[in-house]
């Protein structure tokens, strides 16, 4: 088959658009965050940088992003925990299931969020009789979290091999010595990476979180959701949403550093 | 030379038992992130099931859990969830195919016309909007489509207006919030027809569009349906999008959350919740034989 030169340059134009239109709504919120209109007026009457301050002095706003904060680090230690020794059992050891556990660890992710969240929501309410708080937010974003810790780990497992694990047993070492001297510095990176994607992923969440949240909860998404619809807050919604977007993108970026799986997963 | 054998201290021993009884690190290993799983996650999964045949009552607003088909019955029969069912699935439909028109032609120039540093460049320009949040993603919709939004200042030299808010911004922006699944493995599906089977398909006379049509589409037909599963199934469990562009109108996400919430009432919730599930695993049963459940 031979492309001509007009199919290659057609093809071309048309992936170059569909770039400009993945890229421009965020370019949209990032001048919207720096203009005078609050109603998203296009083209911006003009340039103020009075919702990045207003947005700095929020309370409401800072309260979130401690709230967002508290619970994308406990669910991420969580999810470091039980994702590190789920990825070994799954890489050191075959036993009978171990393609159905697998599968338990992604399903999180690849059922709808809406699914996920009213299971958990009912569980936690209907059949555990538990109040709906920050820590019931916490349990539900550790469970998904879990899968990035997973395929971080387990990739990395994969290709270290045990080699260098049974030579420091040969010599001697016992099975916590080697941990800490042999496995777990050869792990670092994939834990760093692994941990830096669930906590984006927590402090992004919005759909589980909205079923599982407290009232008196407010993580930053809920904040944004909340504060969406009201007049004159745009703008101030713009300026936290730039904000979200670059507290999401550096970490991944690092993560991409670091030589992780960086595909994510909802 | 001699070494002194290690002191026979605790740690040591519980270490040599470790490491002659493969079973019990294995067990140690994997008892707590199981359990989690399998108490958080498959209970609830499984309770849900259940709570859907149950009920509430109407005076005290306490869940009855006694067997009843009411809820089954008042989601199947009922005109508002078959209005909402409908919608629902025809924006899902609409979002599918409008990601993968746009999709096929973008990840057909990745994989076989752009060169291997574009390709990586543009792979690396696609996943990135990813990791921005779902809900600015919406917002930034919300900002582009409105009245004043730049859409309508862009079109209106060419006498056109924006849709505004409605079940249009809500394909659009759900079509937006879903591409990057469906390109990606499209994406993947052309890179592995090899480029010798294009030129043997061509040197046997075949022209580009015959090539495509009975060589090329065969071998990523999967790929296309991996990737229509993932806007598909998305679509139908979303509910924020809707509210945040859709205007009035509802999905069935928006059904399940007025119950949990504000009506309280977490048995129908359960039923409507199932709707999305028996529609996602139909499909998955549907293309099951193209094979495209290897491709996710």
């Amino acid at each position: 088959m031979r492309l001509s030169r007009t199919t290659r340059i057609a093809l071309g134009v048309v992936t170059a658009l569909v770039l400009v239109v993945v890229y421009l709504p965020l370019a949209v919120v990032l001048v919207n965050s720096f203009s005078t209109s609050t109603a998203l007026a296009w083209p911006p009457p003009g340039f103020t940088l009075e919702w990045w301050g207003r947005a700095f002095q929020s309370e409401g706003a800072l309260d979130a992003v401690l709230t967002s904060v508290l619970v994308a680090i406990v669910s991420t230690a969580i999810a470091l925990v039980l994702g590190t020794l789920v990825s070994f059992a799954l890489q050191r050891f075959a036993f009978f299931g171990r393609d159905a556990i697998s599968l338990l660890f992604i399903l999180p992710i690849a059922l709808p969020g809406i699914v996920t969240g009213i299971a958990l929501n009912n569980f936690f309410r209907t059949i555990m009789g538990v109040p709906l708080s920050i820590w019931t937010v916490v349990i539900a974003h550790a469970t998904f979290c879990i899968v990035t810790v997973f395929n971080n780990v387990i990739a990395r497992l994969r290709r270290q091999g045990t080699s260098l694990e049974e030579a420091s047993a040969d010599l001697g070492a016992g099975v916590w010595t080697t941990f800490r001297l042999v496995t777990f510095p050869q792990l670092r990176g994939a834990l760093l990476a692994g941990a830096l994607l669930a906590f984006a992923l927590s402090f992004d969440e919005i759909i589980v979180t909205t079923f599982t949240a407290g009232s008196g909860v407010t993580t930053l998404p809920i904040y944004i959701l909340n504060n969406m619809f009201r007049p004159n807050q745009a703008p101030v919604v713009s300026v936290i949403a730039v904000v979200l977007v670059l507290v999401s993108i550096i970490p991944i970026a690092i993560a991409q550093k670091l030589g992780g799986d960086t595909k994510p997963g909802r | 030379m001699t070494i002194a054998a290690p002191r026979p201290t605790l740690a040591r021993r519980l270490s040599s038992t470790l490491s002659t009884h493969p079973r019990v690190r294995l067990a140690l290993l994997i008892t707590a992130p199981v359990a989690w799983m399998a108490i958080v996650y498959i209970v609830a999964l499984v309770l849900l099931l259940v709570t859907a045949f149950w009920s509430v009552d109407s005076f005290t607003g306490q869940i009855t859990t006694e067997f009843t088909w009411d809820n089954i019955v008042e989601v199947v029969t009922g005109a508002l969830y078959q209005t909402v069912t409908l919608r629902t699935v025809g924006v899902a439909l609409l979002v599918t195919i409008v990601d993968v028109v746009i999709a096929v032609p973008v990840a057909f120039f990745m994989a076989k016309v752009a060169s291997a540093r574009w390709e990586r460049i543009l792979i690396v320009l696609v996943l990135l909007p990813l990791w921005a949040s779902y809900l600015v993603k919406a917002y930034a919709w919300r900002s582009v489509l409105s009245q004043e939004g730049i859409l309508q200042w862009l079109l209106t030299p060419f006498g056109l207006e924006t849709p505004g808010y409605g079940l249009t911004a809500v394909v659009i922006t759900l079509a937006y919030l879903w591409l990057p699944y469906v390109i990606l493995p499209i994406h993947a599906g052309f890179s592995r027809v090899p480029d010798s089977m294009l030129e043997a398909s061509g040197d046997l006379g075949a022209k580009s569009w015959a090539t495509l049509r009975l060589v090329v589409l065969p071998l990523v037909w999967p790929s296309i349906i991996a990737g229509t599963i993932f806007s598909f199934s998305l679509s139908l469990g979303d509910y924020i999008t809707v509210n945040i562009v859709g205007g009035a109108n509802q999905m069935l996400g928006n059904l399940v959350y007025t119950n949990v919430g504000a009506a309280n009432n977490l048995p129908l919730a359960s039923a409507i919740a199932l709707i999305p599930i028996v529609i996602i695993f139909g499909y998955l049963a549907l293309v099951r034989r193209t094979g495209a459940l290897n491709n996710l």
